[in-house]
């Protein structure tokens, strides 16, 4: 910044955005910057600043090259096989869906018109009229029904056919309306409709590559592990798209993603380690982008074995954890402190009267000593694969050497490790990416059949509460189960959330629009339609 | 003689078709013994039995491995590569793209840098001890002595970041003219030229030294031979099978080895399209890869073993 503050960079301008946006008063702000240390005439300029950032009105044109971090032959442009962040942008950006999640966690009609139900069993789903695909085929009731069809035939490969499973009927009833029938009651499908993978796609489409979708962009290339271009849709059905192009490549090296940014090659690196920051930080013509969105690296104590079989061990990691440093040293400041469950402050149902259990090594050596594991080694599985998990596991080692607890901690290689080591290793790590709703980190992390339950928790009452409050239309009675089930899984099951941990993008300066969401970077994946050019 | 080429060559095609099996079936063990198949490794954290049960059996992964191997290695013999498992595209036009800019790559390095180390080792050869051969050598083991990721990523901070003269990695797909051509392939070429050409300069000086020293050198300074003639016409042909050895094994290292620049540069070769290849298990793609190099190899040390022949009159 040129005004000649010295201790404000740009992830703090980020941060005060990001507050206006959430709709903090400059009250509020100021309280934070107090916080934070700024003084209050620096402050003004800044707020100043901020909100003019936020005014400016879209212009069109141009066009940009983005880069994300993940990309090989498997890249897909069918949604359902999406898997790296490299396909979710491509989906959105040549496909719709539904509905959307805005800023702030809540479904926003996209494709639908209206999403209704009055006993959260039989929804209605009644869409837009107007919409075409890229082929000139308009947009009916039989593609809606076909793109969430095909989830329930396993030929698919999709990736979230277990929560497609819980829609048993289809039925489109007219043109431009399709019923659908759950198993049982959830509330929810507004926002499970929201997912990535639930992209719409033209009825009877065989040859996904060629991206012929309702979106904001026409593919024009695609190249798996190489690139994809796309021209803007020129009868798009929403405002925008703003850019005339968009080139995506993946540019899997971090340091080389900074360079290209730094050097203007590209406009967009996505998920920049905190490491580079200190390169990019303050350097004219970039902007940084961060948003917490529930992404997390956790420590999973199977309860089923030894030595998670005894209470009083997982409770002294509990404690043994500290917290505030994995935030501060692991994730340079990057991250918010975890409280042991998965539902991250980003999400509207978190329960903020949940405090993280405070790092207490006394304490936890007492409830070593009671477990009796004082003196062992005990394995902890840690891999590359899992974000930050390695620099994670040290700390916590360090920690435990120094109460006399050895953790034997044994680094995997990130190639297969999902497979021979995630829920498998008595202690080990896994990393959970953002859901949109409590009952879907719930009902695949934490239920008594749970596919992904990470630390093997059984508890009837909380099955029948996540039933139960899958079905209310009522929200305040819901929030108020859903705290409780929060609490239920930080004391009883054996999983660690110390921190959920941000994600940050770097941007030019000149590219404008890039707003936080609760489903991932980069928008939610979604940044193409929003963003623009400032000339 | 020409008969000894002919036969040479022949011998060396039925060694590499014999290698090329053996290393398919080595390269297949290998690819086997990994953990997960692409069906577990395309689901990942999804990866839950009925899915993956399902994903096998919609992608013909639930034979056994060693019947769809053999399957393929049928293909190939019809000149079929296959289809890649992980996204359906025939290996072929997979690979052609990727061959394609590896060989632009690998060609434009081979023409800046043989010439240059060359030139390189037989000038120090000839004016050994002087201050000239000493710089260069102790040029070359600072060279050798540096990763290469080294050497690429300080290129791409200084030219491309600080300076600004050219992009920080190459877009290969938007050439239109010669300029932008030259600027995609700078940094790449110098970065590999650097690494490759420090072998060959060593290379060739030991082998020109050697030559020098031979009594029948010293017999043609006698007979008042000029220095360029004594290296030129009577050392350089004897010491030319080890150069050209030297070099066709820097060359093969071009083929499949540069998966570091590749990395750094972004570039679309094929060497990261065999690690992407092996880290979904796509058999059928890993497989034609590995046959690639493989022949590539056999060419080049059978080029280099004629051309050793023709050069050397007591092997001809």
């Amino acid at each position: 910044m040129s005004n000649g503050i010295t201790n404000w960079t740009a992830s703090d301008d980020g941060l005060i955005e990001a507050a206006i946006r959430r709709g903090a008063s400059r009250r509020d702000l100021l309280k934070m910057m107090f916080a934070n240390g700024v003084a209050l005439a620096a402050g003004s300029t800044i707020l100043g600043h901020a909100e003019r950032a936020f005014a400016a009105t879209p212009k069109k044109g141009g066009s940009i090259k983005a880069a994300g971090w993940s990309t090989s032959t498997a890249d897909t442009l069918d949604p359902a096989k999406a898997s790296f962040s490299t396909d979710y942008v491509r989906c959105c950006s040549f496909y719709n869906r539904l509905t959307t999640l805005d800023k702030n966690g809540a479904a926003q009609m996209e494709l639908a018109e209206s999403v209704e139900s009055t006993d959260a069993q039989t929804w209605t789903v009644k869409l837009k009229k107007g919409v075409t695909f890229h082929d000139g085929k308009p947009l009916t009731a039989d593609d809606v029904v076909f793109s969430l069809k095909r989830h329930l035939d396993k030929a698919t490969g999709s990736k979230v056919a277990k929560i497609a499973a819980q829609m048993t009927g289809f039925k489109a009833v007219d043109k431009t309306t399709v019923e659908i029938t759950l198993a049982s009651p959830n509330a929810d499908l507004p926002m499970i409709l929201a997912l990535h993978h639930f992209m719409i796609v033209a009825d009877g489409t065989t040859d996904f590559s060629k991206g012929n979708g309702t979106g904001a962009f026409v593919r024009e290339a695609f190249e798996p592990g190489v690139r994809s271009i796309g021209v803007r849709n020129k009868s798009y059905f929403k405002d925008g798209p703003y850019l005339d192009q968009i080139e995506f490549i993946a540019i899997t090296e971090e340091n080389a993603r900074v360079n290209a940014l730094l050097s203007g090659d590209i406009q967009l690196a996505a998920s920049i380690n905190p490491r580079s920051l200190r390169l990019i930080e303050g350097k004219e013509g970039i902007a940084l982008s961060k948003s917490t969105t529930g992404n997390y690296t956790d420590l999973n104590i199977r309860l089923d074995m030894a030595p998670g079989n005894k209470k009083d061990f997982i409770d002294g990691m509990k404690h043994l954890v500290n917290r505030e440093q994995i935030v501060k040293s692991v994730l340079r400041g990057f991250g918010v402190v975890g409280n042991d469950q998965p539902v991250s402050p980003a999400n509207f149902f978190h329960n903020p009267d949940l405090k993280p259990k405070p790092f207490d090594p006394d304490k936890a050596k007492a409830l070593f000593q009671k477990a009796g594991v004082l003196g062992t080694s005990i394995p902890v599985v840690a891999s590359e694969a899992a974000n930050s998990a390695i620099e994670m596991a040290m700390v916590i080692q360090a920690s435990a050497a120094a109460i006399g607890l050895t953790l034997d901690v044994q680094r995997v290689p990130s190639d297969g490790y999902w497979d021979n080591y995630w829920l498998k290793a008595p202690v080990h790590f896994g990393n959970i990416n953002p859901r949109p709703t409590p009952d879907i980190l719930f009902s695949l992390l934490y239920a008594s059949e749970a596919p992904w339950n990470e630390s093997r928790y059984k508890s009837e009452r909380f099955d029948k509460m996540m039933m139960e409050a899958r079905g209310l239309l009522d929200q305040a009675k819901r929030k108020q189960m859903y705290a409780e089930m929060q609490v239920m899984i930080a004391e009883e099951a054996g999983t660690i959330v110390p921190a959920y941990i941000s994600n940050i993008d770097a941007t030019s300066s000149k590219l404008k629009g890039l707003e936080p969401s609760p489903l991932g970077g980069m928008m939610g994946y979604a940044f193409a339609e929003y963003v623009w050019l400032d000339s | 003689m020409k008969h000894r080429i002919a036969s040479l060559v022949l011998a060396r095609l039925a060694i590499a078709l014999v290698t090329a099996i053996i290393v398919s079936f080595a390269v297949f063990f290998a690819t086997a013994m990994l953990p997960g198949d692409t069906a577990t490794i395309l689901l990942g954290q999804a990866a839950t039995p009925e899915a993956v049960e399902g994903l096998r059996k919609a992608m013909h992964l639930d034979d056994p491995a060693i019947f769809r191997f053999l399957r393929w290695l049928a293909g190939v013999v019809h000149g079929d590569l296959g289809v890649s498992y992980a996204n359906n595209m025939p290996v072929a036009k997979l690979i052609a793209g990727r061959l394609v800019n590896t060989l632009k790559l690998a060609g434009l390095t081979a023409v800046i840098s043989v010439p240059l180390a060359l030139t390189l080792g037989i000038t120090a050869a000839m004016l050994r001890d002087t201050l000239y051969d000493r710089c260069l050598t102790i040029a070359i083991i600072g060279v050798v002595s540096v990763p290469e990721f080294m050497i690429a990523t300080l290129a791409v901070l200084l030219f491309a970041v600080y300076l600004n003269w050219l992009p920080a990695v190459s877009f290969t797909s938007e050439i239109r003219t010669a300029y932008d051509f030259a600027r995609a392939y700078a940094m790449p070429v110098v970065t590999l030229t650097v690494v490759i050409s420090a072998q060959m300069i060593r290379m060739s000086r030991a082998a020109v030294i050697e030559t020098l020293n031979t009594p029948y050198v010293e017999m043609a300074l006698l007979k008042g031979a000029s220095r360029g003639r004594l290296v030129l016409r009577h050392a350089l042909p004897n010491a030319l099978g080890p150069i050209v050895n030297a070099v066709a094994l820097s060359l093969s290292y071009l083929l499949g080895g540069v998966i570091i620049v590749e990395t750094v540069f972004n570039y679309p070769g094929i060497a990261k399209l065999m690690v992407d290849a092996v880290s979904t298990r796509d058999l059928p793609l890993i497989q034609s890869c590995a046959i690639i190099f493989c022949f590539g190899y056999l060419l080049l040390t059978t080029t280099a073993d004629i051309i050793a022949i023709l050069s050397n009159p007591r092997l001809r």
